[in-house]
């Protein structure tokens, strides 16, 4: 079992990797300009000029695909990061209070945002402040937020039972501090595969979001965009539709076979199940 | 059991105002004046006020809280500033598009997940599970508006077998709608019945472990009839409580489908709604869809304390 986590762990870790240094390489390389528009060059197959071929103002597609991990990928870890600066923080609160007032509206407040998908969240702040990246952040982050304070707080209840807690707290330490020192190291794993998974759903409801015009606006390119923009040429330009994608579906794989293969290796309980 | 009813049930209200007093202020207080919104940069006063008169928006804030909430329980959804008919009548008309649709959904996604999860449960760590987990993680990370992209491509445009979009409306008959939202219906379908099938699987998994199973297997009956007769029944449970979460993501899937097929439901209102800044079918729309998926998780709730009396107690 445990050399099969290893193992979907380096895949997954490459695939993600990969689009990361992508990402991370479109700021100083690109094949071609991502916006520079060559109409003589329209509707290219992939070739070697253009790898991935163009569109149909001649933009290379790879470039853009470049530069769209860019907006892919900055969305979700931003998104993630609004999740864990939110909600491990009550997750903890609500954990160091259990069955208090206070736990109770954290708990309630949770399943009130759940009841308001990322899309709908998403439609609420575009149709008061206009479509733009910011609105995909927030929405997605404002939905991580309960995620993570959920993760956090089961993982901090089972620990609050544990004797050296206990003995912290005979000791005269406060609640808050046995939280930060000695409850928030211990949950770190289940953040730290939670967060892999919510980047995973981030790069997805981030291609949504932009699919449906709620994104990144023009010319900033992003996945999703695109491929809203090949869908009524994708009768005669299938791979328009394709390539882009295909980019999300193996950065979307490549991040869950990650998040498998952590929680294999830093959940030993989970080791010996399935 | 009716202190654990009446105790969701107050929950269930509590959820509902806090819901409508959020999408309330998102849309009618953030934006400062929502005709001046309504209207844009080039309204003259005069005609701003005018909508305003018409869209009710003269009172106080509260006032016209209560108004809306009040509204919205007796049926009345305000007034489309852009089609100017009354927001109910328009998501009726929508709802014949985006009901079907979520369960057209809904039933393949059970009818995939369920036996593919009990299959892979079933011959755990074989090829079978190995298949069947390796297609739920890809269908997990596909995304269900590029998969309705390539199912239009594939057998609507290069096998002309299905339409690619657009809805033919009832009188046409049932059968040109059925075709009209097969694709959709599937798009929707794929990644929550991988989600779904990985959670039948794991629950199916813990159930085959427990002493009941023992007990069945030990008086003689076959391993498939111990998982026929007494698991899959048992490891239901959980699949229920995913199926209500699944509505969720199947309402909020639909807004984005029904724009990758142009079907006229809820989700392309919505749409209209931002395009137009028609604030009312937007708001109205948006806390109809929060409601319902409020009290269709209320319903599960209380479905799951029917069916397993432990749940009953943590009330």
């Amino acid at each position: 079992m445990r050399g099969r986590g290893r193992a979907t762990l380096w895949i997954g870790a490459c695939l993600a990797g990969f689009f990361l240094a992508l990402a991370i390489l479109s700021y100083v390389w690109t094949p071609y300009p991502y916006a520079a528009m060559d109409i003589a060059q329209k509707f290219r197959p992939p070739g070697p000029l253009h790898w991935l071929g163009t569109d149909q103002f001649g933009r290379d597609v790879a470039s853009q695909l470049m530069v769209g991990a860019r907006t892919s990928i900055a969305v979700a870890v931003v998104a993630v990061a609004i999740g864990m600066a939110g909600g491990v923080p009550l997750g903890l609160w609500a954990a160091a209070r259990r069955g208090s007032l206070t736990d109770e509206v954290i708990q309630r407040g949770g399943d009130l945002v759940f009841a308001f998908p990322a899309i709908v969240i998403a439609i609420l702040i575009t149709s008061v402040f206009g479509p733009s990246a910011l609105n995909a952040i927030l929405a997605i982050g404002i939905f991580n937020i309960p995620v993570f304070a959920r993760v956090t707080r089961a993982g901090a209840l089972s620990l609050w039972t544990l004797d050296y807690i206990r003995a912290a707290q005979v000791a005269g330490k406060r609640r808050a501090r046995i939280s930060v020192e000695h409850i928030l190291p211990n949950v770190a794993n289940l953040l730290i595969v939670q967060g892999t998974i919510q980047f995973s759903l981030g790069i997805l409801a981030e291609a949504g979001l932009s699919y449906v015009g709620l994104g990144a606006q023009p010319p900033t390119p992003s996945w999703g965009r695109m491929l809203a923009d090949s869908q009524t040429m994708m009768a005669f330009a299938p791979q328009l539709a394709i390539f882009p994608g295909l980019a999300i579906v193996l950065t979307v794989l490549g991040l869950n076979l990650m998040g498998d293969g952590l929680r294999d290796l830093l959940d030993p309980r989970l080791r010996r199940r399935s | 059991m009716l202190s654990f009813v009446l105790s969701r049930l107050g929950s269930l209200a509590l959820s509902l105002v806090v819901a409508s007093l959020v999408i309330f202020a998102v849309v009618q207080i953030i934006p400062g004046d929502p005709a001046t919104f309504m209207m844009g940069l080039n309204a003259t006063p005069a005609s701003v006020e005018t909508l305003r008169k018409a869209l009710g928006l003269t009172g106080s804030l509260p006032v016209r809280y209560l108004h809306w909430v009040g509204g919205m329980l007796s049926g009345d959804l305000g007034t489309s500033y852009t089609y100017r008919v009354p927001v109910a009548g328009l998501v009726l008309q929508r709802l014949q598009v985006s009901l079907p649709l979520t369960l057209f959904a809904l039933f393949l996604s059970l009818a995939l997940a369920l036996p593919a999860g009990i299959l892979a449960a079933a011959r755990r760590g074989r090829g079978a599970d190995l298949t069947v987990m390796g297609f739920t993680q890809l269908g997990i990370a596909v995304p269900n508006f590029w998969f309705a992209m390539l199912l239009a491509l594939l057998f609507a445009l290069k096998l002309h077998w299905l339409p690619a979009g657009g809805f033919p409306g009832w009188k046409a008959g049932v059968l040109p709608v059925l075709r009209s939202l097969t694709l959709p219906a599937i798009a929707l379908a794929l990644p929550q019945a991988a989600i779904l099938a990985r959670v039948m699987r794991s629950s199916l998994i813990d159930t085959l472990g427990q002493d009941f199973i023992r007990t069945a297997r030990a008086k003689g009956l076959s391993s498939g009839q111990a998982v026929r007769r007494h698991a899959v029944r048992n490891a239901l449970i959980p699949v229920l409580t995913i199926l209500g979460l699944q509505f969720s993501f199947l309402l909020a899937g639909g807004i984005i489908i029904e724009n990758v097929f142009y079907l006229p439901g809820l989700g392309r209102l919505i749409f209209q709604g931002i395009t137009q800044r028609d604030l009312i079918v937007v708001q109205s729309v948006v806390m109809l869809l929060v409601a319902a998926v409020i009290v269709v998780n209320f319903v599960v709730e209380i479905a799951y304390a029917l069916i397993d009396p432990r749940l009953r107690r943590q009330a």
